[in-house]
């Protein structure tokens, strides 16, 4: 029993910080730009948020600091593609690239530092409760964060006027722009809220997953979560049960491979990537669904005649 | 609703324009426009393409900056710096180009142009009630990107009602309405007019123009040319304001021994899927071009068109190779060079982009289209480019075409649409290909390029060519073609010989209200 509500944790631990990154990016998605530049700001997020944590030695601290270190980053991005027009592909992949480049650079000295660790809710009384009590009272706080997020992001997106006017921008930025709606500044404020987003996902990785630092300890995580919203089809509760699938294989197969299964350990390594694309892909079959939550405008730059 | 009305028109000016002046780069687009528009009137812009008159009307919804002058609204000075102060002055448009987004709902366009926060479902409500007061009836939870053109108009002039404006813009508002569906424009429009607001009407409609308006400015040349009262003047004498100079008519001469020439192209049972959600499937297009003759489809745009030119010229493959058939030969699994090789060419509808690469030169324009047709004039040994043949055979049809242009080889980019039209359809004319397919041969052309195209394909036809026009402009299927055939809903009806051919007939066949479809439909290939 106890084993199976580990290994749940665990499959939560390794999912929160894809959906995080996956939900920020969603949002940037569907107004309109592209931001490949997930891994960069997450990484960022993760070097920010250990060190803010290991010099002031407290791992809230740290976790603000991921956050504005990722939004700050991001705003990098946002000038060049919103301001300056530039190319959303090549930028959001320089931006991936200097990010673990000085992510490296600045994190030199904390190789090997003993990190600070968010620690887990515990409620007395409620945590103690056999099997939902750990699971539901006792995870680390950005896993709960991560949940709300999912469900803030729904709400904005689908019910509420502001997040009507962000999708209509995604659809058609020339007709948004004609309408006299404020294209690029909520496209800076959406590219932001992706940047925070990523840096709080890397801010859980150093702080809470392996609470220590490692050079490219994102390990590529950004990518899968850019490509889950893709394959979510940009709706937002097929990203959560995406990175969930992924989270859930992943230590799916982990276990497999302490057993010994006899498969070799490369198609086992493959699997989570396998069943979160083929999951993903089956739910997404209607197509006219697909075509009503794409955006429409994504990756072009707008540059309003004046 | 703001400013009073009275009921004797005492001509107060809602809007005034002083000098009003942009410039684009070397470019004047507009040099020192003075327009009033008074209470309760339907003022009309006239002018070609190019004369200036989108980019006065951007200016006047805030999307463009002025250079210099001034507006008044109601006698006092205003500036536009955006179209959100536009809308709060109460100046509402329909735009030419719909402003609509496709993946939503007719309702949250809507409440996507108010500023207030009321719920979508009292939006929808509103809209509802008022269109269909206005017989406009617009169902507001569907998909915009379901609708028809005509039912897209309809949102996008409930939302520009729903802002209760002083001033309404409409742009080329008819051009992709059936002759029933603009007859309820006006309806709603002079009613508009009898409540006391005030209407600005860009169009190329002459006889609309006529109709409905009651006063007209002309622009030539990013300049005022005229002011004018449409009613006292005749479409002709319109025309010439606006271009300058006496327009050529087109001469149709008369198909003779048509029945018996051979069919050029052949259309047998062809069907297709939609690809995409919001595309149309064809459903059993049977269709016979001869030699000699020309051919018109036409339709509201969005019922096929687009799909069926797409598997005609073969940008995308039939699995039935009988289903396409050009100079006797199946065609449908062939390629478009492979089309183009058995003497046919394309005019697509989209110049810039499709028809036209836009920032290449015209000669390289020239070359993507015609290096397999003509690869022993334009491509020597090697597979090197000929420049010199390919530069000179542009410069051909610059000078037959009479193609304006800034410079000797410009990018495709660089020509006013009118210009970079007739470079393209001067492209295929100039192989003088034995079947011809346009789709749209002069949207957004001006008068007098329209005329110099509409002309060129006649010839062609007459010369011995089998010649097939799709186009939502009954005036050029009229002038045109040989019979006319229309589209709807993915189903083509039996072509109506031109001497038969009523605006009625072809109107009501638009709308799909006749089966005409059904007695073709048994035709064996």
């Amino acid at each position: 029993m106890d084993i199976t509500v580990n290994i749940l944790l665990t499959i939560a631990t390794a999912a929160t910080p894809l959906l995080i990154a996956a939900i920020g990016e969603l949002v940037v998605e569907r107004s309109g730009v592209l931001n490949l530049g997930v891994e960069g700001m997450m990484i960022m997020g993760a070097v920010g948020g250990f060190g803010a944590g290991y010099l002031t030695g407290s791992p809230w601290i740290g976790l603000l600091a991921a956050i504005i270190v990722g939004a700050l980053f991001s705003l990098l991005f946002a000038v060049m593609t919103l301001s300056l027009a530039t190319n959303q592909v090549a930028t959001g992949l320089s931006l991936t690239l200097l990010g673990l480049g000085l992510s490296g650079m600045i994190g030199t000295s904390f190789v090997g530092q003993p990190g600070v660790r968010l620690p887990n809710l515990e409620i007395p009384g409620l945590s103690s409760i056999p099997v939902v009590g750990k699971l539901i009272f006792g995870q680390d706080p950005v896993f709960y964060i991560s949940i709300a997020l999912t469900a803030a992001v729904m709400w904005f997106l689908f019910k509420t006027r502001t997040g009507l006017t962000l999708r209509s921008i995604g659809d058609s930025h020339t007709s948004a722009h004609a309408l006299g709606i404020k294209v690029i500044r909520y496209r800076y404020l959406a590219v932001m809220f992706g940047g925070a987003c990523a840096g709080l996902a890397g801010g859980h990785l150093s702080l809470v997953y392996t609470p220590q630092w490692v050079e490219n300890m994102s390990a590529g995580r950004g990518w899968i979560a850019l490509a889950l919203v893709v394959f979510a089809s940009w709706r937002p509760w097929r990203v959560l049960a995406g990175a969930y699938i992924f989270g859930a294989v992943w230590i799916g197969q982990l276990h497999a491979q302490a057993f010994g299964i006899p498969v070799p350990s490369q198609f086992l390594s493959s699997l989570p990537y396998l069943a979160t694309i083929v999951v993903l892909v089956l739910i997404s079959r209607n197509k006219r669904l697909t075509m009503m939550n794409t955006p429409a405008s994504l990756g072009q730059p707008f540059v309003p005649d004046r | 609703m703001g400013g009073t009305v009275s009921a004797n028109h005492d001509r107060a000016n809602l809007l005034e324009v002083r000098g009003l002046t942009k410039i684009f780069g070397t470019l004047t687009a507009c040099d020192h426009i003075d327009l009033n528009i008074a209470k309760g009137e339907i003022h009309a812009l006239l002018g070609e393409n190019g004369a200036g008159k989108s980019t006065l009307v951007k200016m006047l919804f805030g999307s463009l900056e002025p250079n210099s002058g001034e507006i008044f609204w109601d006698g006092k000075p205003v500036k536009i710096t955006s179209p959100g102060v536009a809308k709060k002055l109460g100046i509402g448009m329909v735009f030419q180009h719909f402003s609509l987004f496709e993946a939503l709902t007719a309702a949250e366009n809507i409440a996507l142009s108010l500023n207030d926060g009321s719920p979508i479902s009292t939006i929808a409500a509103k809209a509802r009630a008022l269109s269909f007061s206005y017989g406009l009836p617009l169902d507001p939870d569907s998909l915009v990107g379901d609708l028809s053109v005509g039912e897209r108009q309809r949102i996008e002039i409930i939302r520009c009602l729903l802002q209760t404006p002083q001033l309404i813009i409409l742009d080329e508002p008819t051009s992709v309405l059936t002759p029933q569906e603009a007859d309820k424009l006006f309806e709603t429009l002079e009613r508009l007019r009898s409540e006391g607001k005030s209407i600005l009407y860009i169009s190329h409609r002459l006889e609309e123009v006529k109709r409905i308006c009651d006063r007209a400015t002309v622009l030539r040349h990013g300049k005022v040319v005229g002011h004018c009262n449409p009613r006292e003047e005749t479409a002709a004498s319109l025309a010439r304001m606006m271009v300058g100079s006496e327009v050529k008519a087109v001469v149709r001469a008369p198909a003779e021994g048509i029945e018996t020439a051979p069919a050029l192209l052949e259309i047998r049972g062809l069907s297709r899927k939609p690809a995409t959600p919001f595309a149309i499937p064809l459903k059993n297009i049977n269709l016979t071009v001869r030699a000699g003759e020309v051919i018109g489809i036409a339709g509201v745009a969005g019922n096929g068109q687009g799909e069926f030119f797409e598997s005609v010229s073969g940008e995308v493959l039939q699995q039935d190779a009988g289903s396409v058939r050009i100079r006797g030969k199946d065609a449908g699994a062939i390629s478009i060079t492979g089309r183009r090789l058995m003497g046919a060419a394309f005019v697509p509808e989209e110049r810039l982009g499709h028809g036209a690469a836009p920032r290449m030169k015209l000669s390289e324009n020239l070359l993507l289209s015609r290096h397999a047709t003509d690869g022993k004039a334009f491509v020597g040994s090697g597979g090197m480019v000929k420049n010199g043949s390919v530069y000179s055979a542009a410069q051909r049809i610059i000078t037959a075409m009479d193609v304006r242009k800034s410079a000797p080889d410009p990018e495709a980019a660089a020509l006013s649409g009118g210009n970079l039209q007739k470079f393209i359809v001067g492209r295929e004319l100039d192989r003088k290909p034995s079947v011809m397919i346009v789709n749209q041969p002069t949207w957004g052309v001006d008068a007098g390029a329209a005329a110099h195209i509409r002309q060129a394909l006649i010839e062609l036809a007459r010369s011995g060519s089998a010649v097939l026009v799709i186009s939502q402009d009954l005036d050029e299927l009229f002038e045109l073609s040989d019979a006319i055939a229309v589209m709807h809903n993915g189903e083509l009806s039996k072509p109506l010989p031109i001497a038969e051919a009523t605006f009625e007939k072809i109107g009501l066949l638009m709308g799909g209200a006749e089966p005409g479809h059904a007695e073709h439909g048994m035709e064996v290939a």
